[in-house]
């Protein structure tokens, strides 16, 4: 597999009044060339900080990236001057944001946000770049586009506003994709349909996807691969099946233990105990070790490295739980549970995607 | 379109009506006549001028005799003013006021937005501050301080413009550069808020994604969303301004409306009177439906149904 964006000991901080916080603490992973990688976590893990490093679209000079590689193709993104960036977004690495309701300019006509793009980075005229535009609503599956083009955006509904945003990602063709929450403001019957046109379009474009959610079943069924976020740190990745079927961090099983399935038939739902870490003062071992029940005398020490899962290429988690002289540890009964539910819920998911 | 236009021209006049209405009768409650200040008349003298202007009839006369001139274009003869007509007079003293008023409220709003624009873009930094100064002094330090610190140091010391003289455009200068302090302080102060909190809002980081420049962001994304809620203000700063400031108009010898409105009030000159309420009500609800027109053409969100397909 070719890799398209390799992510090094990227770290990511905000200087705020009380002092810098720590978004994001060396977070490190591939992104293969039309794969869809999933990043999930909780609210604040630095999932949607580290995609906006990503971009370079942290609100500098308060946020910054402090150290790390971003090689898109083998060259470093983090060492671009703001001038190159502008070149790169929108061309080779776009971006779908969280709220359709307010992501597109409302003073602006649709076709001319599309027809932006297109107009820079390929020096398309206007009548090039409007014939493409609406190609590209008519690939979105936005019905009557060539009337659609000269609207406004308080025309069109939330899931029709979100496959224009769409369409302005996908404008140039981009390699990368990068979808913050893409679905989370939508309601349930349009985020189906979102997820599918994301899933038709790439089969079609080849696009490698980046899918930040922190909604699991979202996961299932869109991605190949899955990275787990917690406090700022990537601390369990592998394909959907290794970090459904076979996960190894705590906190993982954590996430899906206290994900709500329709069969489950325990009457409450299980729930992570404490908060997140204060990043301001990050702690000193393993960041989840104050909230897990299986921590080790060790965690509260020293942080884990990354361990390869034995048995699979893929897998990696960052426990010592997975050091050679560690305890056995059984995964809690609640969470093999919840993982036979998902297996069953998901496997028809898993036949379409074939 | 054109039928919200002839809506609102129906109640533009209804509303001219109204404040005819009520200024006709709170005029009326002015203490004395017009032949109080120049009280060298015989009673038998005074009487003959009252009977000849109706001024002697009941007030509902009166009233209804005004109104039904009024309906058919004649504003009176002014008291005052050698029986001249009353729309000759506020024709004749109009112009340099709107002049004045235009120019000002045209560069000072220009100007003030290019100002807060810079302001919002170097948030924080050294240009912020210095715009943040500019407007606070603009607010807060009445016009005729700038009016006559202008006169010192353009007229008396260095001698380049007049004093006080009105007839050519290089006398209106001075006067507009003292007037437009306010509208700049103003538009500087709404559009550095405005622009700061549109370039904090998700469609400008969508823009940034697609690789827009800092030029396309501020001006082409930036600005117009930021220029809606400063319309709602300049529309009644440009009334204000373009009826005319007694003071400037004093200071600069400006022969505008504003210093033919207060002598008219001291003289008791009621066609005159009215008439000016008049003018300043007619500019103002015109000045509010261009607003609104205004608003549709920026904002597409209110254009109105029936406008655009």
């Amino acid at each position: 597999m070719e890799k398209i964006l390799e992510v090094k000991n990227l770290r990511v901080s905000f200087d705020t009044y009380s002092g810098e916080v720590q978004a994001v603490r060396g977070v490190e992973f591939d992104l293969n060339k039309g794969e869809t990688l999933a990043i999930v976590g909780e609210s604040g893990s630095g999932k949607s900080v580290t995609t906006k490093a990503l971009m370079r679209l942290l609100p500098e000079p308060h946020g910054y990236i402090k150290d790390g590689q971003i090689l898109f193709e083998g060259d470093d993104l983090a060492k671009k001057t703001p001038k190159q960036m502008q070149k790169i977004r929108g061309k080779d690495m776009s971006m779908i944001f969280q709220d359709p309701m307010t992501s597109l300019n409302p003073t602006m006509k649709v076709g001319a946000q599309i027809m932006e793009g297109l107009i820079k980075h390929q020096k398309m005229g206007k009548t090039q770049a409007k014939k493409r535009a609406i190609e590209l609503l008519e690939l979105v599956q936005i019905p009557n586009p060539h009337e659609r083009i000269n609207q406004y955006p308080h025309q069109f509904s939330g899931g029709m506003r979100q496959r224009v945003v769409i369409a302005i990602a996908l404008a140039c063709n981009p390699k990368v994709l990068i979808a913050d929450e893409p679905t989370t403001a939508l309601d349930v019957t349009i985020q189906a349909e979102i997820l599918d046109l994301m899933k038709d379009i790439q089969k079609k474009t080849d696009t490698s996807i980046i899918f930040i959610t922190h909604d699991l079943g979202v996961v299932a069924n869109i991605a190949d691969r899955v990275a787990v976020m917690y406090a700022g740190k990537i601390v369990e990745v592998g394909t959907v099946d290794d970090v459904f079927y076979n996960p190894k961090h705590p906190y993982t099983w954590g996430l899906l233990g206290s994900m709500p399935t329709l069969d489950s038939e325990e009457e409450e739902l299980f729930a992570i105990p404490g908060t997140p870490p204060d990043l301001l003062h990050p702690p000193k071992g393993d960041a989840f070790a104050p909230r897990n029940k299986f921590a080790l005398e060790i965690d509260f020490h020293e942080q884990p490295p990354m361990y390869p899962v034995p048995g699979s290429e893929t897998h990696f988690a960052a426990t010592w739980l997975l050091h050679e002289y560690a305890p056995e540890v059984e995964i809690p009964a609640s969470v093999k549970r919840r993982m036979k539910d998902i297996s069953k819920s998901s496997d028809s998911g898993e036949g379409e995607k074939q | 379109m054109t039928r919200y236009i002839f809506q609102r021209v129906i109640y533009m006049l209804l509303t001219l009506f109204i404040i005819a209405s009520i200024s006709f009768f709170l005029m009326k409650f002015l203490p004395g006549t017009p032949l109080n200040v120049e009280n060298k008349l015989s009673p038998e003298q005074q009487e003959i001028i009252l009977e000849k202007y109706g001024l002697n009839d009941p007030l509902p006369v009166q009233y209804f005799n005004y109104m039904a001139g009024l309906v058919q274009g004649d504003l009176g003869i002014s008291f005052h003013f050698d029986s001249t007509p009353v729309s000759d007079i506020l024709l004749g003293r109009i112009g340099p006021s709107a002049l004045l008023g235009a120019q000002s409220l045209l560069v000072g709003t220009v100007l003030g937005i290019l100002l807060g624009l810079v302001a919002a873009i170097n948030h924080n930094g050294i240009m912020d501050y210095t715009s943040t100064l500019i407007s606070v002094l603009g607010k807060s330090i009445p016009s005729f301080v700038f009016a006559g610190l202008l006169q010192l140091v353009f007229a008396v010391q260095l001698g380049w413009l007049p004093v006080a003289l009105w007839g050519e455009f290089k006398h209106t200068i001075l006067p507009t550069i003292a007037l437009m302090i306010f509208p700049l302080a103003t538009a500087a102060r709404f559009t550095r808020t405005e622009m700061l909190e549109v370039l904090g809002s998700d469609f400008i980081t969508t823009a940034r994604a697609k690789g827009v420049n800092e030029f396309g962001i501020v001006f082409k994304h930036g600005l117009r969303n930021a220029l809606i809620p400063l319309i709602t203000v300049i529309g009644p700063m440009a009334v204000s301004l373009m009826t005319g400031t007694l003071v400037i108009e004093q200071i600069f010898g400006v022969p505008g409306i504003g210093e033919q409105f207060v002598t008219s009030v001291m003289v008791v000159d009621y066609p005159i009177i009215m008439g000016t309420t008049l003018l300043f009500a007619v500019l103002f609800v015109v000045i509010i439906l261009v607003i609104d027109l205004l608003y549709g053409i920026i904002d597409p969100r209110i254009r109105l149904a029936g406008g655009e397909k």
